[in-house]
């Protein structure tokens, strides 16, 4: 009798548990067992091809140039004189000033996860590690700065020190590290206690290689779901930044920016909303789908 | 009091035992609701400050840019005079603070002889009627969904939920907003030939409230759904939950009095975040629905770095969240004995 996939699944699943194999490699299985975050992690490989190669694609005329505008034909629907897309109110090309966008989107969903991930840990494993008051001076600053609500203050810094790329991505990050800097204290809080630290403790290992090789590695797996959940955030943020008229200034296209070029004109072409709101409403599902699969193969206490 | 001393040790034992418990239960929840006004109130006062303290350090001064046209010294100094400008910073702060605490935000800079007060004070009544008619359909219909959700698990029900869940958290609300515009206002005025089916901007008390209050509502819905959904799951597996469907109930009472009554208390503490959700949301809806409440003033404000009215928005917009999650926090305190007060 043959035995129905699912088992011989699991039968494959023993064999490789009684190998004993690495973290990485056993989330790594569970990842690719969840479909969407699979589909997720393509959709993200095929942006990322497009913001890199939508410079050549202009270049090589195979798009029209983002900033070319044709006075002769303005809001043109999809397929019109050459826009697959359709063009918007100063007749450059929606498609390439979609594929541009990304750029913007991804970079800011990215880069900024790279300033929030030095503040995170460190004033995370400085209130963990130390403990006593360093931990509650550090945690009550964290407490007010999350008071602040992210919109608003963003909002507030943008207006203050003008609408750059570089305030954009700073005041995004100036928000977002206090989920990290919570995760990670928490983190070194309960493995602290382990007995594989006091075991190096005891054995003379100093505090920063308990902190590298120990600590770090430990919470490597959340701090990695943290950081990927927060590129949507950060790509959110931008997007309403843009869309409120206070994000990168045009004629740098974004998709916050064309949403509201798009919506000033609906009536004459409503496709000219649709696409850059679908680009960025499934960017963000993208990117929680593959949130979803990395919670899932990383940290699966933290599994509902 | 000899009738007292009189009674048998036995029974006075327990009540008086239980008696001094629920007074030092009493006690602890005084003392905490105080610690928590109290804890308020360094918030506010580090919103206040850190908010004060980026608008002076913005570049410039605000009259750089007044008419489009450079202003005279003396003009300048006039301006700076009565604005409060030429005192030193720290004395500005001081003055603010004193005059918040009486509910005086100072002159708008962008509408000339107006008070921040008066500014906030008109558009009052329309963000709060949107922000309370999308309260009233977070809490019914988020709760509903989440618990129906997890009574009918692995269900096509089920999954629906959840895939809206995720779909309405991933839609940022000003891309909610337009898609809704384009789908009930513009197609259907071009395919009707001149009827709108729902109207796409303005306020009044009528089908203009639909698509603001659904596209506020939205995320919060699916934030709330899903939160139940997984509380409910959690009580569905408890002991207690299995012995009641052991004697027979039946499935209502099972239902409504041992699943929903102790699912539904973590659910509480997300009222808090939806509050904070309301409030940001409101700037972004108000502009997408042209509807001059105090989110969209605040828009108006940063664009026109109107410095007082960003502050005065910002600092109300604050005390709101953070009297909501205080509420939050004590009404918890009410609701689950098992809270342990610190």
């Amino acid at each position: 009798m043959a035995l129905p996939a699912v088992a011989i699944d699991q039968m494959a699943d023993w064999e490789v548990a009684e190998k004993q194999i690495g973290l990485w490699t056993d989330a790594w299985q569970r990842f690719r067992r969840n479909r969407l975050a699979v589909l997720g992690a393509g959709l993200v490989i095929f942006l990322v091809l497009i913001a890199f190669l939508s410079p050549l694609l202009v270049h090589f005329g195979i798009i029209h140039d983002p900033l070319k505008q044709d006075v002769a034909n303005i809001e043109l629907g999809p397929g019109q004189a050459g826009f697959l897309l359709g063009s918007d109110q100063l007749g450059r090309d929606t498609l390439s000033r979609l594929m541009f966008g990304s750029r913007i989107s991804l970079s800011v969903g990215i880069l900024v996860q790279g300033i929030i991930l030095p503040i995170g840990l460190a004033i995370g494993l400085a209130a963990g590690y130390a403990g006593g008051r360093i931990d509650n001076i550090l945690m009550r600053f964290t407490d007010i700065w999350y008071a602040f609500p992210d919109l608003l203050f963003v909002l507030v810094v943008v207006s203050v020190f003008g609408p750059s790329l570089l305030t954009i991505f700073g005041a995004i990050a100036m928000v977002n590290w206090v989920g990290l800097a919570r995760l990670v204290r928490g983190q070194v809080l309960s493995i602290k206690e382990k007995e594989f630290i006091e075991a190096a403790r005891s054995s003379g290992s100093p505090p920063l290689k308990l902190i590298v090789k120990h600590l770090l590695p430990n919470s490597l797996g959340p701090i990695i779901v943290t950081l990927t959940f927060g590129i949507p955030q950060a790509i959110f943020l931008e997007a309403v930044l843009s869309f409120l008229g206070v994000g990168i200034q045009p004629p740098t296209a974004t998709w916050g920016q064309m949403v509201f070029d798009g919506y000033e004109a609906v009536y004459a072409n409503p496709t000219s909303v649709v696409f850059p709101a679908i680009a960025i409403g499934f960017t963000l599902l993208t990117f929680t789908f593959i949130g979803d699969g990395l919670r899932d193969a990383l940290d699966p206490r933290m599994r509902r | 009091m000899a009738v007292i001393a009189g009674r048998p040790k036995r029974g006075a034992l327990l009540p008086s035992r239980v008696a001094s418990l629920t007074d030092s239960r009493a006690g602890s929840l005084a003392i905490f609701i105080v610690k928590r006004i109290l804890w308020m109130l360094p918030v506010v006062f580090f919103v206040i400050l850190i908010t004060f303290t980026l608008m002076h350090l913005a570049p410039g001064s605000p009259w750089d840019k007044s008419g489009g046209r450079q202003l005279s010294q003396t003009v300048v100094n006039n301006l700076n005079i009565r604005y409060g400008l030429d005192k030193p910073v720290y004395e500005q702060f001081w003055l603010y603070l004193v005059n918040v605490v009486h509910f005086d935000f100072g002159l708008s800079y962008q509408y000339e002889g107006k008070t921040v007060t008066s500014l906030i004070a008109s558009g009052w009544p329309y963000t709060a009627t949107i922000g309370l008619l999308a309260f009233l359909l977070i809490v019914p219909v988020g709760i509903g969904l989440g618990v129906l959700a997890a009574l009918r698990q692995n269900s096509r029900i089920d999954y629906i939920t959840m895939g809206f869940a995720t779909f309405a958290a991933s839609f940022p609300n000003f891309v909610v907003g337009a898609l809704m515009v384009v789908a009930f206002s513009v197609l259907t005025y071009k395919a009707t030939g001149g009827n709108f089916f729902l109207p796409a901007a303005g306020f009044a008390l009528d089908d203009h409230l639909v698509m603001p209050v659904i596209t506020l509502a939205l995320l919060p819905i699916a934030y709330t759904a899903r939160l139940t959904r997984a509380s409910t799951l959690d009580t569905i597996r408890q002991d207690f939950v299995r012995t009641a469907w052991a004697k027979g109930l039946s499935e209502r009472l099972v239902v409504v009095r041992h699943i929903l009554k102790n699912s539904l208390i973590p659910v509480v503490t997300t009222l808090g975040p939806t509050f904070a959700f309301l409030v940001t949301g409101s700037v972004i809806v108000e502009t997408v629905f042209s509807i001059p409440g105090i989110g969209r003033a605040f828009v108006v404000a940063i664009e026109s770095r109107d410095y007082p009215m960003i502050l005065g928005t910002t600092v109300l917009f604050s005390v709101i969240i953070a009297v909501a999650n205080l509420v939050v926090d004590v009404a918890y305190v009410f609701i689950d004995p098992r809270v342990r007060l610190t």
